[in-house]
């Protein structure tokens, strides 16, 4: 593909890169801390991924190897279009695969590969604060932050437990880093938690909020929780039908109208690789009906 | 057998065909020009400048084509061609008191200097379908009838806050910091001063201001706003060239400006006076310049020592994060992608629940 040429290396002009790019350091010293700047408007809409794309657009260069995945998939639509627009305007090489990747961006899911030093990791973030649900103004919850005032946090966790015996979070679970901030991961399964901690770079970039944060490499992130209820990944209580694999995040596919359904990994560049070097599938390719499972 | 969703990147390119295809219709139908657009869909192409924050009628009439007429989308394809436009620097502030003025009313005085002038206004139109206009046949050349010319010399217009400000009946507009913050280029920062808040009114929802102002209006956060002067019209933009060292005008911009006056009593630190809302926006938008001026009345409680109502337009954080509708409709239109793993999460979630749920029932049962 050709570059347009109207624009500037992956879209965005070099002082724009460099206010990203100041933001991002920020974010790299104070870990975990919502640093503000001035998000430009993209060609893709508010909440499609532009705060992910702008950091992926101040981080590349032109030997870098691009991955992009939707919900651990790189076939999905909208992680095909984000890797069109930047084939289109960074010209830079492109993969399905995670060890390939020099950068990913990535929506709701972190790779089931684990990522090594030199990579970089970003996410698309919808809403960077953890604590606007519980308070809806910004100019609480920063002072929140600031004073490390996370009790309102821990009361909601403890309800959950009280009125269901569960903390009733499956996506999104809060975090707190290198002992200090609290943090929304993203919208990924509280299964992708405890990769948290990696060898990678992690950036997050939320457009529409205007916010930039980041985990550097090996740094602690804990997800929160009680000593009596201490935090639990979770799946789907099944092996992938494709791979077998049984240590991996699964989506569930219907297959018929009659309850079937077969669950999947969600990382197709996970699976595909297992299959490849010869992964058997699971006994049952689907799985009836069930009520309630353990 | 399963068979993994592929397919993506054909899928796409063909909606965006048939998309093409459909934006240009039937063949057998004249395709419109941008001109047209322009000129016969004018208060169009002035809401898609107004809140994509770009004074370009042509580029503005080509997204309105481009979008088939869905303004919202029209105004984000201006907003993502204004933010790659290099800043080559800042006109002076454009002076409305010298506006070559269309329009130009007031509703708080009979008459007054320069007179009232309706100008091309639907006031007091008949709200009846014109069906001549149906029949798309030669009309009469509505703009040579006359209404524009025979008009007398513009005489000069000053503002009507000024005559009130004579007799310090109205309260002073303070002069903001020398170099107001730009929305586009820093992080939006709460508490936002009057500068801000007035940029982000400008570019807002037209739809989502009205809405705020007709609020007030019905008493959350009432302030009692008359429109002291509302006008329409041309000014010139100047901009100092620092080869010539002095500024030469760049061009001319349509503007609307409305300044409300409203009542107030007076608070533990200020006398009783009228006070005032302002609104600015790029071309004849009155609707949205008069909306503009009642939400920043409403948001001045804090300046005014009023009290705080509670009420959503007296709250700059609720206004200022909610009225731009490029951020709202892709936030909102962003629900349509694909969700499968965190509902996944929330499916185990729901299960492991009702499982919990159902257990201790048949355990208390036996």
């Amino acid at each position: 593909m050709t570059q347009d040429t109207h624009y500037n290396f992956a879209y965005l002009d070099e002082q724009t890169k460099r206010m990203i790019r100041r933001a991002l350091l920020k974010a790299m010293a104070i870990p975990g801390y919502q640093v503000p700047f001035a998000s430009r408007e993209m060609p893709m809409p508010y909440g499609w991924g532009t705060g992910g794309v702008q950091v992926s657009a101040a981080c590349l260069t032109p030997s870098d190897t691009l991955k992009v995945i939707d919900q651990g998939a790189d076939d999905t639509t909208n992680a095909v279009s984000i890797r069109k627009f930047f084939e289109k305007t960074a010209q830079v090489a492109t993969t399905e695969s995670t060890r390939a990747a020099s950068l990913i961006q990535t929506r709701h899911r972190i790779p089931e590969e684990p990522l090594r030093e030199g990579q970089i990791l970003v996410y698309q973030v919808p809403i960077p604060e953890p604590l606007r649900f519980l308070e809806p103004r910004e100019t609480e919850t920063r002072k929140m932050h600031a004073l490390q005032d996370y009790g309102l946090m821990h009361v909601k966790l403890y309800e959950d437990i009280a009125r269901h015996g569960n903390i009733a979070t499956s996506y999104a679970y809060p975090v707190k880093v290198q002992g200090r901030y609290v943090m929304d991961p993203s919208p990924i399964p509280k299964f992708d938690n405890p990769k948290l901690r990696m060898a990678a770079i992690q950036l997050f970039g939320a457009g529409r909020e205007q916010r930039i944060y980041a985990i550097p490499p090996y740094t602690d992130v804990v997800s929160l929780d009680f000593e009596d209820h201490p935090f639990e990944p979770s799946k789907a209580n099944h092996a992938c039908s494709l791979c077998g694999a049984d240590h991996t995040y699964l989506d569930e596919v219907i297959v018929d109208d009659r309850g079937g359904r077969m669950f999947v990994c969600s990382d197709t560049d996970y699976c595909a690789t297992r299959q490849a070097t010869g992964a058997a599938p699971a006994q049952t390719a689907t799985s009836q009906p069930q009520e309630a499972q353990p | 057998m399963y068979v993994a969703v592929k397919g993506g990147e054909r899928a796409i390119d063909n909606a965006h065909d048939w998309l093409a295809d459909e934006r240009r219709g039937p063949r057998d139908i004249a395709e419109l020009s941008i001109a047209q657009i322009r000129h016969q869909l004018a208060l169009a192409v002035n809401r898609v400048m107004a809140e994509g924050s770009l004074y370009d009628p042509d580029l503005a009439a080509l997204a309105i084509k481009q979008a088939r007429g869905d303004l919202i989308e029209a105004i984000f394809l201006i907003r993502a061609y204004r933010t790659t436009l290099p800043r080559i620097g800042h006109s002076h502030p454009v002076d409305t008191g010298a506006m070559a003025c269309d329009r130009r009313i007031s509703a708080t005085f009979k008459d007054l200097p320069g007179g009232q002038v309706l100008g091309p206004t639907f006031d007091y139109t008949h709200r009846l379908l014109d069906f001549k206009l149906l029949a798309e046949g030669p009309t009469a050349e509505a703009g040579n009838s006359g209404a524009t010319q025979g008009m007398p010399a513009p005489a000069p217009m000053p503002r009507v806050s000024d005559f009130l400000n004579r007799d310090g009946l109205i309260q002073d507009e303070q002069p903001g910091p020398q170099t107001p913050p730009d929305m586009t280029r820093q992080p939006m920062e709460y508490p936002a001063d009057r500068p801000l808040r007035l940029q982000a009114l400008s570019r807002g929802d037209e739809g989502f201001v009205l809405g705020m102002a007709y609020s007030t209006q019905r008493g959350y956060g009432r302030n009692h706003p008359f429109v002291g002067e509302l006008r329409i019209g041309s000014v010139a933009v100047e901009m100092d060239i620092p080869e010539l060292g002095f500024a030469v005008e760049i061009g001319e911009i349509t503007l609307t400006e409305c300044e409300t006056v409203n009542q107030f009593t007076g608070s533990k630190t200020e006398p009783a006076q009228f006070t005032r809302g302002y609104g600015l926006v790029f071309g004849q938008t009155e609707r949205k310049a008069i909306s503009m001026a009642l939400v920043d009345r409403a948001l001045r409680w804090e300046e005014l020592g009023e009290d705080n109502m509670g009420a959503p337009a007296q709250d700059a954080e609720f206004v200022l994060s909610h009225a731009d509708n490029i951020q709202a409709t892709g936030f909102l239109e962003h629900i349509k992608l694909p969700h499968y793993v965190d509902f996944q999460s929330e499916l185990e979630l729901v299960r492991k629940l009702r499982a919990e749920a159902s257990t201790p029932l048949s355990e208390a049962a036996e």
